[in-house]
């Protein structure tokens, strides 16, 4: 599932709008804690999270994310938002929580696969 | 296992220093050795696993140390990442190396680091990992990390 799909799905808002849209959904993580996203977040996941500084984009250029969404109405530091649109990683917010987020999401990539 | 770098057949060698409590342009060197591990060629996988090792080594930096250096040597078989500190060392190794253990100040957990798993990680993602210290002086890691030609884009590390 492409991102733009995803976006639309789940009503998100881009911060950077159209930066990497295009790109393939293969899963989520949902962290706080950067090292647990390194470790165990796989390539093509969103990272679902609260963390807003600019630290975070490095985290998902290197783990290879398709994209962070900032959950619970966090908005990004500037500097996060600025980093983000330079190094075309697609920023994300919603009011809704993290467990929401996980879960409308789960439920968006399992009905694509036909699971439910 | 000799290194690339030890036969002296590197290709390519980056140099990056890094300073302490700069959270602003933490991660540029990591971003640099992935950029450039890319473009030389090496495998998705093998990309991934030294770049998730030069952030944390990298920021491993900026959170504990005065300042460091982050030397990165490529041959087409393998990258070699050393990560040498100024900072006050680490006084029991086989503590630091266990997942969750972590001495990161509260206010740079806050923002989501000293989980306790940056030098966990760094092992995982390595085919050879060492770490050395003294208390009072500082930390040096080293990390090799093969390329694997036939590696994919498969999901896990």
């Amino acid at each position: 599932m492409r991102l733009e799909q995803v976006i639309k799905g789940l009503a998100l808002a881009e911060v950077c709008p159209g930066t990497g849209v295009e790109r393939e959904v293969s899963g989520a993580y949902c962290s706080d804690m950067l090292s647990d996203v390194m470790a165990h977040a796989q390539p093509g996941d969103v990272w679902i999270t609260v963390q807003t500084h600019q630290n975070c984009v490095a985290v998902a250029m290197m783990a290879e994310l398709t994209g962070v969404v900032l959950t619970r109405g966090m908005r990004p530091d500037p500097e996060m938002a600025e980093k983000a649109s330079r190094e075309g990683v697609a920023l994300l917010t919603t009011g809704l929580t993290s467990f929401e987020v996980a879960g409308r999401l789960f439920c968006l990539l399992r009905q694509e696969r036909g699971e439910c | 296992m000799q290194t690339p770098e030890e036969r002296g057949e590197a290709r390519l060698r980056l140099e990056f220093e890094v300073t302490g409590l700069d959270f602003a342009t933490a991660g540029s060197a990591a971003t640099r050795v992935k950029r450039a591990l890319e473009h030389v060629g090496f495998s998705a996988r093998a990309v991934r696993r030294a770049a998730i090792t030069a952030y944390e080594a990298e920021m491993n930096i900026v959170i504990h140390a005065r300042r460091g250096l982050l030397k990165v040597c490529v041959a087409p078989e393998a990258v070699v990442i050393v990560a040498a500190d100024e900072g006050p060392g680490i006084a029991d190794l086989e503590l630091a190396m266990q997942e969750g253990f972590s001495t990161a100040p509260e206010d740079v957990r806050e923002m989501g680091f000293g989980a306790g798993m940056g030098l966990p990680n760094m092992r995982r993602c390595s085919d050879h990992f060492t770490i050395q210290s003294v208390v009072g002086r500082g930390t040096t890691v080293r990390a090799v990390i093969k390329n694997d030609q036939v590696g994919g884009r498969g999901r896990g590390v």
